[in-house]
């Protein structure tokens, strides 16, 4: 019986540990490749002189850093944004009762499953006659219908596990709602509206459809100009690995300070962890 | 997803004992007035939506400067082509294959991460999550430095096994397989998490009586685990299959559709119409029949989403 454990145990480790090669293996791959000179990488596999030069290429001589700059500017403002008009109202959602309550979350969750592309093809003719296309202010809108219902759902959750006592006690100690709000309430779902932004930035930071397609000569954000790594007529294949490790850095940070909240965040609060 | 609801009541029948010097209508639209902001940004970006359906009436295209009405011309259009049925078949698969695969997996991999607890377990927790947080574009280029014959390892290793030059995106036969491998890798995380947390919320006691009844692994499983389980996996499935069946940015990174017309989905075939060949009008018809295959995917998954909590729930007190 007990040998049978064991062996149990061991063929449960060596199936994760395959699944976590298949996970891993590809972003180990890029960072070597990243090291690779162009005139190693066709005859070299492990072993090779590591070098910067793809480092250098990338990053001191095409726009990377532009690229770099647009995307963190529009993921930010994004969720600024998101962030100013989606907290009161996932408070609202949270504490009232109100006609339509649900229908209205509903609907604002609805924009999160909505094909990109069929919000994309319209607004491309639209924000050409009105001056948003290629332009910070129509992205920023536009990643609204990826960060605002994340925001909305994950901290509507949060306010609701708030015991009812502390507004209570606040009401009584002659507090008004929004000051409730301010001073009671934001301060402890602070751990939620950390991991929703930085969740919410993510998101943003790697969208592809909008930005392809609404942007392209003032911004260009760092998925979309990733691809001209691979586009070129000679493939510079480790200035590519560069690009893609560098455009995956900032998500991959933040979502190691969220772990806790992840599947919450994930989930839009319908799976608590 | 209603829990807030016994909260807001609450907070109402106070509410009113409390706020004595406001005017009612004030009050009462209050949680309108705070939902503004929100609603009027996101609802705003909506128009186009409404436009979408009429422009899909119009001949628009991006070239000439006048277009006019042309009635369901597009839509029949789009019926009798034989590229749209194309289109619906390749979205479909995709999205069955994909899914169906980071389920399983998915299920599989929180099962075993859940059997297990020690560091390595919680490592991995940690660490499988990457992937999920690279964008799927850029993961796409990472296998594709993975899957090219010149450099990537892929080939080296399957030289070990005799396999020579497997064309993985380049060819007709395997790349569905290709782009279905890259959709697994960026998603299977995005289940494992869930199905994990759903796991290690579940309540301990069924488990225990069961193990006093002596009943078998798969009878724990079978009975217990995924019947209280089936919310969780819901939600994962609808979260999955909304986005599988919308895939774009990896299909697009990896082959722009090709090779020939074999990866066209929906979402590729709408924006080379709209955008390659800049035929506005009759691209929007696609886009539209997505948005309803979408929908009415999305309502049967959360209706049983729902029915599945109630019986969860149900089960536990029960026990």
């Amino acid at each position: 019986m007990k040998r049978r454990e064991l062996l149990i145990n061991i063929v449960k480790h060596v199936l994760l540990i395959i699944y976590a090669l298949f996970a891993l293996f590809p972003l180990f791959w890029m960072l070597l490749i990243s090291f690779k000179s162009d005139a190693q990488m066709f005859n070299t596999t492990f072993i090779f002189t590591p070098t910067l030069e793809n480092y250098d290429a990338v990053l001191l001589r095409t726009d990377y850093f532009r690229y770099f700059k647009d995307s963190l500017i529009v993921s930010t403002l994004a969720v600024i944004v998101s962030l100013l008009a989606g907290v009161p109202a996932a408070y609202a959602l949270a504490n009232y009762e109100f006609k339509k309550k649900e229908d209205l979350a509903f609907t604002i969750l609805s924009f999160r499953f909505a094909p990109e592309i069929l919000v994309v093809l319209p607004l491309f003719m639209i924000y050409q006659r009105i001056g948003l296309y290629d332009t910070y202010t129509g992205l920023i809108w536009v990643y609204q219908l990826i960060t605002m219902p994340l925001i909305i759902w994950v901290l509507r959750g949060y306010f609701e596990d708030i015991p009812i006592e502390i507004e209570h006690a606040a009401q009584i100690d002659g507090y008004t709602w929004w000051q409730v709000f301010l001073k009671k309430l934001l301060p402890l779902i602070r751990p939620g509206l950390v991991s929703a932004s930085l969740l919410a930035f993510i998101f943003a930071w790697n969208n592809f459809t909008f930005p392809l397609q609404l942007s392209g000569t003032n911004i260009e954000t760092v998925t979309v100009a990733s691809l001209k790594y691979l586009a070129s007529d000679t493939v510079h294949y480790g200035q590519m690995a560069v690009a893609a490790a560098f455009s995956s850095l900032p998500a991959v940070i933040f979502a190691l300070l969220i772990q806790k909240h992840l599947v919450r965040g994930l989930s839009f609060g319908a799976v608590k962890g | 997803m209603n829990l807030g609801t016994k909260r807001a009541s609450e907070k109402a029948s106070t509410s009113v004992n409390t706020s004595l010097n406001k005017a009612p209508w004030l009050r009462r639209a209050r949680p309108y007035l705070i939902m503004a902001p929100a609603v009027l940004i996101t609802i705003g970006i909506l128009i186009p939506f409404a436009m979408a359906i009429y422009y899909s009436l119009t001949s628009y295209t991006f070239r000439l400067p006048t277009y006019k009405f042309i009635g369901l011309k597009n839509w029949i259009s789009m019926f009798t082509n034989r590229s749209f049925w194309h289109a619906v078949w390749v979205t479909l698969r995709y999205a069955f294959f994909a899914t169906l695969f980071e389920m399983l997996v998915g299920l599989g991999i929180a099962m075993l991460l859940t059997s297990i607890e020690n560091r390595f377990s919680k490592f991995l927790r940690v660490v499988l999550t990457f992937p999920l947080m690279v964008a799927p574009v850029i993961g796409t280029i990472i296998w594709q430095l993975m899957t090219n014959n010149a450099v990537g390892i892929l080939e080296k290793f399957l030289n070990i096994f005799g396999v020579y030059n497997f064309p993985w995106a380049s060819a007709h036969e395997t790349a569905m397989f290709t782009a279905v491998l890259i959709d697994l890798w960026v998603y299977c995380p995005f289940v494992i998490i869930l199905i994990t947390a759903g796991i290690q919320s579940l309540p301990k006691s069924p488990y225990e009586s069961a193990k006093i009844d002596g009943g078998s692994a798969w009878f724990n499983f079978r009975n217990l685990t995924l019947p209280m389980l089936k919310p969780t996996i819901y939600i994962a499935l609808l979260f999955r299959l909304m986005a599988s069946l919308q895939e774009f940015s990896i299909i697009f990174a990896l082959t722009k559709g090709g090779p020939g017309d074999t990866l066209m989905n929906l979402s590729v075939t709408a924006y080379n119409t709209g955008f390659h060949f800049q035929k506005f009008g009759s691209s929007l018809p696609y886009i539209l029949v997505l948005w309803l295959i979408v929908n009415i995917v999305a309502r049967q998954i959360v209706k049983r989403w729902m029915k599945s909590q109630q019986i969860a729930s149900g089960r536990i007190i029960e026990e």
